[in-house]
């Protein structure tokens, strides 16, 4: 048994640079394989519906009809087994985190009509009122 | 005999971020009797799995713990794989030894710091959890992940670890444990931290035996089991014996976790040396149809997964027995006739982890 046993450390800490980072200065860096967030690329996106149906969290809605794809960002579990699963690749998982906010938010994205004069058979008329 | 009071201890306490309540019965400062309840986190988790996809569910139980999340998530995934008969490949067997050997190093490290912070001393404490950033860098490197890692799935891992990065991680692990042998010094080695540790909260080989205690608590008390050696994962082709103390109290339990510190360090060595090359995951086709019981050591110590499938996409049983829960009836044994001010270090010793028992 000795007395001063974490005097070295001590030290050492004295004359080394800070284990922590300055954080709002100096950002994070993060590594290629964190899993921030879930973006899509609409634009490729068929609608299938897989991901909303193997999502554990139930955080992802696609509409076929209305041509929208929803995510709950607070209800996302980054898990990321949507975009192992999507058949279209259009899924992937970036890097960032959601910010905080003050209410939990869902992000609609909806894909441009590729024939405009389709639209209305896509969507009939009264179906959002019912809804 | 003098007159006897209840304190009661929890369920928010200082010294232990999870909820635990603890009725204390005192004669003047020493403990009588302790009489614990539990269930403030329950959350439902195993009556989650009858309207979840079995597949799904891996996400879940992952989430039945923060520090042992890979280890829920790999007991899951090699009970449903016995029930479907699934060879998983021999790089995501040694894959799943590293990362779990990686999840020992965090929670004994982050155990380590939270007794640290119970007997005051703060500079030790952020000591050891400097070090545990690094690991759990390691772990964001290498499954995308800090906490929850999401890498298992049946039959397989969802990720694989270049070469080069396991040799990165050989070489981080050799600088980290130069500092963990300065920090183990402190730990073993200090009066201030001995007089705190010595002669508290005995637990005899025979008590440990009699309790069901699990993992380093009762590997402290003289009794070599290590349900690593059952075989699961790589462990049957890596060579360890399992840490044991004679001595039983909150100093050999100190001990031992530091020194399995050690020795997971030199499992993944030896893993990392044997890893082959190859596929990390198979397909898995169809449901499971059957029941098994698998057992896993994790860092706190042996956690038994009962599944049981009726061949549809949802089981019909999941049950979880958490290192914890078999525990408690030791700890609560320790607590007799202890001193009130030795209740934090003594409860601290068995790595309580309390989301894990409620589930």
């Amino acid at each position: 048994m000795n007395v001063f046993s974490f005097s070295k450390t001590t030290l050492k800490n004295l004359f080394s640079a800070p284990a922590t980072r300055p954080y709002p200065q100096q950002p994070r860096q993060y590594p290629e394989r964190t899993r921030g967030h879930v973006e899509i690329d609409i634009e490729h996106c068929v609608f299938c519906g897989l991901c909303s149906r193997k999502c554990p969290a139930d955080a992802i809605r696609v509409d076929r009809a209305a041509g929208t794809w929803s995510i709950e960002r607070f209800g996302c579990i980054q898990c990321s087994y949507c975009v192992d699963s999507c058949p279209k690749k259009c899924l992937s998982m970036k890097q960032t985190y959601t910010a905080p906010a003050p209410e939990k938010s869902v992000d609609t994205y909806q894909k441009k009509p590729a024939a405009p004069a389709k639209e209305p058979e896509a969507a009939p008329k009264g179906e959002n009122e019912h809804a | 005999m003098s007159t006897r009071s209840i304190v009661p201890f929890g369920p928010q306490h200082p010294v232990l971020p999870e909820p635990i309540h603890l009725d204390l019965v005192l004669e003047d400062e020493k403990v009588v009797e302790a009489v614990p309840s539990i269930g403030f986190v329950h959350r439902g988790l195993e009556k989650l799995v009858e309207k979840r996809d079995f597949n799904d569910y891996v996400y879940i139980a992952e989430r039945i713990c923060g520090i042992c999340s890979f280890m829920h998530g790999m007991g899951y995934c090699e009970a449903a794989e016995h029930i479907m008969n699934v060879e998983v490949p021999e790089r995501a067997k040694y894959l799943r030894t590293i990362w779990c050997e990686m999840s020992r190093i965090h929670s004994h490290l982050l155990w380590l710091g939270l007794l640290a912070d119970a007997f005051g001393f703060e500079s030790l404490f952020m000591q050891s959890w400097r070090l545990r950033e690094k690991i759990l860098d390691m772990f964001e490197y290498s499954t995308g992940g800090r906490v929850i890692f999401s890498v298992n799935k049946i039959g397989g891992q969802r990720r694989d670890m270049p070469d080069d990065m396991i040799r990165d991680f050989l070489s981080i692990f050799d600088g980290m444990e130069q500092e963990l042998k300065t920090m183990a010094a402190t730990f073993l080695e200090d009066y201030a931290v001995n007089t705190r540790l010595r002669g508290v909260g005995f637990l005899t080989e025979q008590q440990a035996h009699d309790l069901g205690a699990v993992g380093p608590f009762m590997r402290a008390s003289g009794i070599a089991l290590d349900t690593r050696k059952k075989g699961y994962a790589a462990y049957p082709n890596i060579e360890f014996e399992p840490i044991t103390s004679t001595v039983g109290d909150c100093y050999a339990r100190t001990d031992v976790r530091i020194h399995e510190i050690f020795q997971s360090i030199d499992i993944i060595r030896q893993a990392a040396a044997k890893i082959p090359q190859g596929e990390v995951a198979v397909p898995v086709k169809g449901f499971p149809n059957g029941e098994y019981m698998m057992r896993v050591e994790q860092p706190r110590g042996e956690a038994v997964y009962y599944l049981k499938a009726n061949g549809t996409r949802f089981l019909d049983r999941v049950r979880v027995r958490t290192p914890t829960f078999a525990n408690l009836p030791g700890m609560l044994e320790t607590l007799k006739g202890c001193q009130l001010a030795d209740v934090p270090i003594l409860i601290l010793t068995i790595d309580p982890c309390i989301s894990c028992t409620e589930r």
